[in-house]
């Protein structure tokens, strides 16, 4: 088995998620590769063969270019399997590498058992097994999925590749989160609002139970897209990684990318009207009930000690 | 100017789930059913463009699937879009991403779309490949992972989210192919007098056996439960109990009260 684990770079660093593909690499047994469009100056703590793009002329989001990259690298490396993060880079990149080689994708693989590979559904509330057909199989690696229990430590062999500049959608430039606000990732006690919270109005309840307990309040994607609160509360992957003494989250189903921003938590309790909500995996206590009724109870208690 | 909007319906993930009886998928009898959130953005995103345009677009919302995805769709044409497309598939659960995605692009390949929305992914597979590899199969530039979207002189100017709330603005002339993600606009209720009026718009049922020529290329072994791991104590009962528990349980297992 050979896999090309294919790297992430963003504004010249390497991206820490590149050591999960080798991670996963090793559980699947290969022998790897790894291509990436970067730069020198942050090479991957790797021994094995990289085959380098240089991301200063190829831009770090230039899809069709990236795409004749790895197609090069892939005619050089003859790899059978082709491993992406699955994130805003790989879930792009790899149906367009996938389809040019003919190969089937599975996304978001979090296990591999017994040669099949392991993917959630639903919310995570169930998993599959999938085996491919083809030749070549492309896979995108659910972050956090797949750990080193070491330091990654190496360098590599560096393979250049480098294509004719290619049209396509084209990159201008990036825009940073603003940073203005609450600094949630500062705070010791957070309780934070999912869309089972029901209105707007009810955002009051949380901010009451987070204040009862010197805290601040947070908030679930899908409450921020509403405008319920600000983008500087969101928890989760595209927002911020908190890991407070305590963490309630209120009417919050527990999507994985909510959890990879909350889950360091030291303590973590869960009220939801679904006994079978997802966020019952990480917390230590599932309170089943309506955030409506529970919330101020127990501010009220809290209030009165 | 003409607009395609793909949408899937999904079961609603608060549903109890079960398997089927090959144990390759859930069971679909006794599901609330809805459209994939991640679809309706595509489809007021697609609605605004022809808002935008004066009304000159023409908007058809396309979805593979049974009969029952018919209830969806009218969902959107009371958004706004102007004509359906279902493709009739009994079997479309069946189906992996590049399958859904040959059937779409075969459906497309002539028509002439200047703009193709899909969601990023669909919640019950959550692949986010069947957008993607319908521009990849019909040739067009894809804007992926799409939170804010503007069309101006033939240009599409979008931007995309990557991790911890950064985004890239990206640019694509048309034709061209836009994923939404969650959050990208705020996808209208459909009013009453729209509802009426979807009633009477076109809603076209194609089979899928005249559009698929692929197979799948994966395989499903099977589909289960997962093993709960751990996972921590489940206090149930009457709430002024269940508050009492919980101060308890801050009092004596954490320091936050202290
Ligand atoms: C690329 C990407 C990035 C993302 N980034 C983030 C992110 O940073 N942060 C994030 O949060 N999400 C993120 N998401 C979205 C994520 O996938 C989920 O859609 C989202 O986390 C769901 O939010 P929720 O749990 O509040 O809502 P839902 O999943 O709708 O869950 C609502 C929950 O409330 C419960 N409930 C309903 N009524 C009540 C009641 N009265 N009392 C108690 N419980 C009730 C329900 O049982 C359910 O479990 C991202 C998605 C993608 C694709
Ligand atoms: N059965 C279907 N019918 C129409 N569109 C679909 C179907 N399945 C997926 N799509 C579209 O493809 C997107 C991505 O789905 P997926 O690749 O399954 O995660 C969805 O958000 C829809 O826009």
């Amino acid at each position: 088995m050979k896999a090309l684990l294919i790297g992430e770079y963003r504004e010249g660093k390497l991206l820490a998620s590149t050591y999960e593909l080798v991670a996963f690499a090793r559980k699947l047994g290969a022998e790897t590769a790894m291509f990436l469009v970067g730069g020198e100056a942050d090479l991957p703590r790797y021994d094995g063969t990289l085959y380098l793009a240089d991301a200063a002329k190829h831009g770090e989001f230039s899809p069709t270019a990236h795409k004749r990259l790895l197609l090069e690298a892939v005619a050089r490396e003859k790899p059978d399997t082709i491993v992406f993060s699955h994130s805003s880079y790989g879930w792009d990149l790899a149906p367009r590498v996938a389809l040019a080689l003919n190969a089937a994708q599975v996304s978001e693989v979090v296990d591999v058992v017994d040669g099949s590979l392991v993917i959630p559904s639903c919310n995570a509330k169930l998993r599959r097994n999938l085996s491919s057909t083809t030749a070549v199989t492309v896979v995108t690696l659910q972050s956090g999925a797949f750990g080193l229990d070491d330091e990654p430590a190496g360098s590599p062999a560096l393979e250049r590749v480098d294509v004719e500049a290619t049209r396509g959608p084209e990159f201008a430039g990036y825009e940073v989160a603003d940073k203005t606000g609450v600094d949630l990732t500062k705070a010791q006690i957070i309780v934070s609002a999912g869309r089972g919270i029901g209105k707007a109005e009810n955002l009051e309840i949380v901010a009451l139970l987070a204040a009862a307990l010197g805290g601040e309040y947070g908030a679930s994607r899908p409450v921020v897209d509403a405008g319920w609160a600000d983008h500087n509360r969101q928890v989760g992957t595209t927002g911020q990684s908190v890991a407070p003494k305590l963490y309630v989250a209120c009417g919050i189903s527990g999507a994985i990318q909510h959890l990879a921003g909350m889950k360091k938590s030291d303590f973590v309790i869960a009220v939801n009207t679904d006994k079978d909500a997802p966020i019952g995996e990480v917390a230590d206590v599932l309170a089943v009930a309506d955030v409506k009724q529970l919330l101020p109870a127990l501010t009220e208690r809290l209030n009165s000690l | 100017m003409k607009i395609l909007v793909c949408i899937k319906q999904v079961p609603d993930m608060e549903s109890k789930f079960r398997i089927d009886a090959e144990g390759v998928w859930y069971d679909g009898s006794d599901l609330a059913w809805r459209m994939n959130e991640y679809d309706e953005f595509a489809v007021e995103q697609a609605v605004q463009v022809k808002e935008q345009q004066g009304g000159a677009a023409d908007v058809t919302v396309l979805s593979i699937g049974p009969d029952r995805v018919k209830e969806m769709m009218k969902k959107a044409l009371a958004m706004g879009c102007d004509r359906g497309v279902h493709i009739a598939d009994a079997q479309s659960h069946r189906r992996d991403p590049f399958a859904i995605a040959s059937i779409i692009a075969e459906f497309a390949g002539d028509k002439g779309f200047d703009m193709i929305f899909t969601g990023l992914q669909s919640q019950d597979r959550g692949s986010a490949q069947v957008g993607v590899l319908v521009a990849e199969m019909l040739d067009l530039p894809a804007l992926s992972t799409a939170v804010d979207f503007a069309f101006a002189d033939g240009i599409i100017t979008a931007k995309r989210e990557l991790e911890g709330g950064m985004k890239a603005v990206v640019k694509a002339g048309i034709p061209a192919l836009v994923t939404c993600q969650l959050g990208l606009n705020t996808p209208r209720y459909p009013t009453l007098p729209n509802i009426m009026k979807a009633k009477k718009k076109e809603l076209l049922s194609l089979e899928v056996g005249d559009l698929l020529k692929v197979e799948n290329l994966l395989k499903t072994e099977k589909m289960y439960f997962p093993e709960k791991k751990g996972g921590g104590l489940v206090l149930e009962g009457e709430v002024g109990d269940l508050a009492d528990q919980l101060i308890k349980i801050l009092k004596d297992k954490t320091s936050v009260l202290a």
